[in-house]
């Protein structure tokens, strides 16, 4: 090879390096298969994946099943965030869907029609929170911080309704759709994957998710361009409502209780960091489903190693945090720009 | 009336009117007695609120705050327990939230990363310390302590400004200097109003961010080594939620969270009408706690409905 | 006459560009240096260097003959460089005094004196002759006044370098000649001044010398009385330059076309008085008057982004019923704004996600464009308005304004639309764009669709209109039909009016 093709090549090397690292979807994905890679390492038979009275059991499917309320409320949090929202409500919104959920349970209604309206109550948070937004026009994160202050208070007002004793509830509908199976696979991981695909086509199959990206990027422009801003970050909040209640419904049944003080608790800042980890920017503008699903996934992965490597669960959030860290600073632009000038001075 | 001081008239309207209601439903309410108490039992969260006022003037956030409050009272238990005098060890604590502060500033001007993101890193770095240190309450049993309650000035009526109080006060006398009468206390502000624009006029962007987040960082801390001290006791899930306390006392305080407009002065009255609720609902007896909350998130549905208001008659530009 | 600022072979490179190419600029004490060149040319870049907010990668810059290096903006001006952007750049949230101090407060025992502060800053606008309350927020006071208060700020007792970058785009006559009388008397006090502006006239009322800068390097440079504006127009441009002033033919029959849009007493209190207006098929409609006279109002009150609170508004014989762009839109109106960054791109979203946004929302969500089709419309756009981008999917904030600005026009265009409201067509983007646009406009009136075009540039609306609608101070005062449109007839319209 002449001296200047290899210099050429080196080049081209370089340049597919650099637009490589610059893809989004690396680093979660690079963070998620080091967390797999340390799990190998710490705890043999991390992966193995077995078949025990008719369902599947092993680390990973562990993984899918737990991740699978904070990945759904990330979903409706990555539409509202692609609007330049953010929803901080979504716990709270999970704590009265829990509520009520076991006030009409105890008050006798069916199951089905408990179901519907545990969505209703997602749906009208979703449209109180669309109204302070779209209509009031208030900072999201203020707008929604009202729910988030409140809403675990009306859940125990709700409690207080059927007196709040006994707040444990039995239900086979609901238990079916958080822990039950169909054939091997847990039914809320088959949920989860059609709420996915059902967002998915509604955001790239019709023009709905090009208007939000548009009134995320320029709300103004995107007026201008006969976009109703209004309805579409109704939408954004209203999907976002209805991710988070049925996040609720799963964990509401998950625990056979009502408890709204502590169910769901931090869940907006994991599905936050989910959405951010994913390649979302809080400045709006684009939603990434599949990148948020990724996110939820590094963040479940790496609860569920920390259990498994044998460390106490306590260093699970000290760990959570300097993962997040190091995926955020890897993501920054001026970090990246220092450590390849370091990179080119020792190669070059 | 200069537009700017309307939010904190109001502020302090609501705060007085309370007050009234419950001078007007229970006997003994309306006294220096109830005052006292109201500002000893809410001065830890009011003094990590006046440190986050300037982080929320400056359009940022800071989530660590709660986990600051607990992580302190963690450290300073298990000092204790190995014979530290909580005075120095309260220092440490300090100089500990000022370099946290500094770093988390330091991370969102460096790598441009939402304020919001890192400091809830910062949340989760810290509550897991805690945890990592210890799960239990673990008392703080130096005479210090004990001395320390008893610190009291006695206020007309039966009232008295216990020390806690007393060192609120006076951070917030600090605090209302470096707002109003320092060039950072500027260029906060500025920053706050307009990023891009502060940058141009010459205000140095990473020396002020860095210096507001390890101005957060020293007041959560303070506020940590009072709520120690208060409680005598160092506790892993302490000032759990406590952000949310902190970042509402503000806005009820009249800043706004946009940045840019508000008064260091306000987030006391706006600590004091959360306590001054959650007093209320104490003298009542039958009323649920859950209430705190709700009423919480009333009072904060409308302040910030005036807030936005307001600021909508303040950008009406004269175009003539 | 030795320099008082210097800059000597500066290069600066950005990813993929090279902004600036050795570059050589010095301006002297006493002189008023015009910089020009068009978009891209790296007059910005080469300000920023100047001003601090950029680092050179090599070159040297001196000033008063010592060598230095400028780190920040700061830096800059404790050295004695000051600047003022086209866009005010003040914190309008506080008062007029924190912003004339901020930085260099008056101190006393370390802490700030607001009054001596608030003194300082009443010094500091009487030198410009404003007389304002400072204690107001800057936000309260109009554009105008605000970039007065901008030039305050950044004059100081020991500035000895003014960096002046498009100071008088939003200014009106009598704004921009006072600025003149303030920029004569500090180059009489020796000052060094930089001056930026897009406007060719003003180059030869103020400027002593001009330096020429095109795709990064310094291409002219020399006294402005030995530099004849069609020599200057072609260094910029590179090209020999056509006139573009002249009067475009319109199409005969223009006028005679049937009567697409009629606006009768249409206004909004505080914003525009009530105004009747027409517009026929295939004919171009200017609006012209003077900043501020409600040339954006009118054109926004008539697509529906003002909402109007008197009058009504036929669209083809068909009254419009509920006013707003949405509904506009769907009446076959067609509106590309002033304020292209704030009103009209979608930095992130791509080049034809911008241009398939208007017909989408006519078409409305359910039925997305397909993929392909979304394609074929951007690739014709592209070729059809030459919008300079590698593909279509290219970030539009990635594209120089010029070209973001025929992205909205292409947005515009692919909506098909009847009527076509254009504000400010040509703000902001470089000469040969601007020959490109305004043969655009009359090619589309010629095919049939209804131009209104907002402008504050009279000879580009002389170039274009077949009709001018003449506003003063918000209200409509005057209509000069086709034959009578000159200079002089317009701006007599305009000072007719005055009483």
């Amino acid at each position: 090879m002449t001296p200047s093709s290899s210099v050429e090549a080196d080049r081209s090397l370089h340049l597919r390096v650099r637009a490589l690292a610059g893809h989004r979807a690396v680093w979660p994905v690079v963070a998620l298969l080091l967390i797999f890679a340390i799990d190998g390492v710490v705890s043999p038979g991390f992966f193995h994946i077995r078949v025990v009275e008719g369902r599947l059991f092993g680390n990973l499917i562990d993984i899918l099943y737990r991740a699978v309320p904070t990945a759904v409320v990330a979903l409706g949090m990555a539409v509202v965030i692609g609007t330049k929202g953010i929803d901080l409500s979504v716990g709270s919104v999970i704590a009265i869907c829990g509520a009520v959920i076991t006030w009409r349970i105890h008050a006798g209604d069916p199951h089905w029609l408990i179901l519907l309206s545990a969505l209703g109550v997602g749906v009208l948070c979703g449209l109180w929170n669309g109204f302070l937004v779209a209509v009031l026009d208030i900072q999201p994160i203020i707008a929604t911080l009202i729910l988030m202050v409140s809403g675990r208070g009306i859940g125990l007002m709700i409690n207080l309704l059927y007196g709040g004793t006994n707040p444990s509830f039995n239900s086979p509908l609901l238990q079916g759709l958080s822990v039950g199976h169909i054939g091997l696979v847990p039914t809320r991981l088959i949920l989860g994957v059609a709420i996915f695909a059902a967002l998915w086509l509604l955001i790239r199959r019709t023009a709905l998710g090009l208007f939000l990206e548009a009134v995320g990027g320029n709300s103004p422009a995107a007026n201008l361009a006969g976009v109703d801003a209004r309805l579409v970050k109704y939408a954004a909040y209203l999907i976002c409502g209805l991710c988070a209640a049925w996040s609720g419904v799963i964990l509401a049944a998950d625990t056979h209780t009502s408890d709204p003080v502590s169910i769901g608790l931090y869940i907006e800042l994991d599905a936050i960091l989910a959405v951010v980890i994913g390649g979302g920017s809080l400045s709006g503008g684009r939603i990434y489903l599949g990148m948020t699903i990724l996110g939820a996934l590094v963040i479940q992965t790496l609860t569920t190693s920390i259990l498994t490597s044998g460390l106490p669960p306590e260093y699970n959030l000290v760990v959570k945090a300097v993962v997040v860290l190091i995926v955020l600073l890897l993501q920054s632009n001026n970090l990246r720009g220092a450590l390849y000038a370091g990179f080119a001075r020792k190669t070059g | 009336m200069n537009e700017k001081y309307l939010p904190l008239a109001a502020t302090i309207a609501v705060f007085l009117a309370l007050f009234l209601i419950g001078g007007f439903l229970y006997k003994n309410f309306l006294s220096t007695l109830v005052l006292g108490d109201i500002l000893a039992d809410n001065a830890f969260i009011i003094i990590a609120a006046i440190g986050t006022t300037f982080v929320i003037l400056s359009g940022g956030i800071d989530l660590s705050i709660g986990s600051m409050i607990g992580f302190v009272g963690v450290v300073m238990a298990n000092l204790d327990v190995v014979g530290w005098h909580p005075l120095i060890s309260g220092g440490l604590m300090l100089g500990f939230g000022l370099l946290f502060g500094a770093l988390q500033g330091l991370i969102i001007d460096f790598c441009e990363i939402q304020p919001f993101i890192v400091t809830l890193a910062g949340l989760f770095l810290l509550r897991g310390s805690c945890f990592m240190v210890n799960l239990d309450s673990v008392p703080i049993r130096h005479p210090f302590v004990a001395w320390f309650a008893g610190l009291s000035i006695p206020l007309p009526g039966e009232g008295e400004l216990r020390s806690s109080a007393i060192v609120m006060l006076v951070a917030l006398a600090v605090a209302i200097v470096i707002a109003h009468f320092t060039r950072f206390g500027a260029n906060v502000y500025a920053i706050g109003g307009d990023r891009v624009s502060a940058a141009l006029m010459g205000v140095p962007m990473r020396r002020t961010t860095v210096a507001i987040y390890a101005l957060g960082g020293v007041y959560s801390a303070l506020g940590g080594v009072i709520y120690a001290l208060y409680t005598s006791s160092g506790y892993p899930l302490a000032g759990t939620g406590n952000e949310l306390t902190a970042i509402a006392s503000v806005v009820l305080g009249g800043t706004l969270l946009t940045g840019g407009v508000g008064m260091v002065a306000g987030t006391l009255f706006g600590g004091m009408i959360l306590g001054l609720i959650a007093t209320l609902i104490d003298f009542n007896g039958s009323l649920n706690g859950a209430w705190i909350m709700i009423s919480g998130g009333i009072l904060l549905f409308l302040f910030i409905v005036m807030q936005r208001s307001l600021v909508g008659s303040f950008k009406l530009r004269d175009t003539t | 006459m030795t320099a008082r600022i210097e800059m000597i072979g500066v290069s600066k490179e950005f990813p993929a560009v090279r902004a600036l190419e050795r570059v050589n600029f010095r301006v002297a004490s006493g002189e008023v240096h015009a910089l020009m060149g068009e978009n891209g040319a790296g007059k910005s870049t080469l300000i920023k260097i100047m001003t601090g907010a950029l680092g050179s990668d090599e070159g040297e810059i001196r000033l008063d003959g010592r060598p230095v290096e400028i780190s920040s903006p700061g830096h800059a001006r404790a050295l004695g460089i000051g600047a003022v952007y086209q866009e005010v750049n003040l914190v309008p949230t506080m008062s007029v005094t924190k912003n004339l101090t901020l930085g260099r407060q008056p101190r006393r025992f370390g802490l700030i004196s607001w009054r001596e502060a608030r003194d300082r800053a009443c010094e500091k606008l009487e030198r410009l002759k404003v007389d304002i309350d400072v204690e107001r927020p800057l936000g309260s006071y109009s554009v105008a006044v605000q970039q007065l208060i901008a030039i305050a700020r950044a004059l100081e007792d020991d500035t000895r370098v003014l960096v002046l970058d498009e100071p008088t785009a939003s200014l009106d006559a009598n704004e921009t000649e006072l600025l003149f009388q303030v920029v004569r008397d500090l180059k009489h006090r020796g000052l060094a001044i930089v001056f930026i502006t897009h406007f060719i006239d003003q180059v030869y009322e103020i400027s002593d010398r001009i330096s020429v800068l095109r795709n990064g390097r310094l291409v002219g440079a020399g006294a402005t009385a030995d530099l004849p504006r069609l020599k200057l127009i072609s260094l910029m441009l590179g090209r020999e330059l056509k006139r573009t002033e002249e009067r475009l033919a319109a199409a005969p029959g223009a006028s005679e076309g049937p009567v697409v849009l009629s606006a009768e007493g249409l206004g909004k209190r505080r914003t525009m008085a009530p105004f009747d207006l027409s517009l026929r098929a295939g004919e171009v409609v200017g609006l012209s008057g003077l900043l501020g006279s409600g040339r954006t109002e009118v054109a926004k009150l008539i697509f529906g982004a003002t909402r109007p609170d008197s009058g009504h508004l036929e669209v083809s014989g068909e009254r419009m019923t509920a006013h707003s762009p949405r509904q506009s839109l769907r009446r076959g109106m067609a509106f590309c704004p002033e304020d292209r960054k704030a009103e009209g791109i979608l930095a992130e979203l791509t080049v034809r996600e911008n241009i398939i946004l208007a017909l989408q929302t006519k078409m409305g969500w359910l039925r997305l464009l397909r993929q392909n089709e979304q394609e074929k419309l951007a690739e014709e756009m592209i070729r059809a308005l030459g919008i300079a981008t590698p593909d279509a999917d290219k970030p539009v904030g990635q594209l120089s304004g010029g070209n973001q600005q025929k992205v909205m026009l292409a947005r515009a265009l692919v909506s098909d639309p009847r009527i076509l409201i254009l504000d400010e067509p040509t703000r902001g983007i470089d000469v040969g764009a601007h020959a490109e646009i305004v043969s655009l406009i009359r090619k589309l009136s010629a095919e049939g669709l209804a131009l209104l075009v907002a402008s504050s540039e009279l000879d580009e609306l002389i170039a274009v209109s077949d009709r001018i609608a003449v506003l003063r101070d918000r209200r409509k005062v005057g209509e000069i039909a086709r034959n009578d449109i000159t200079r002089e007839n317009i701006i007599g319209t305009i000072a007719s009016a005055r009483s």
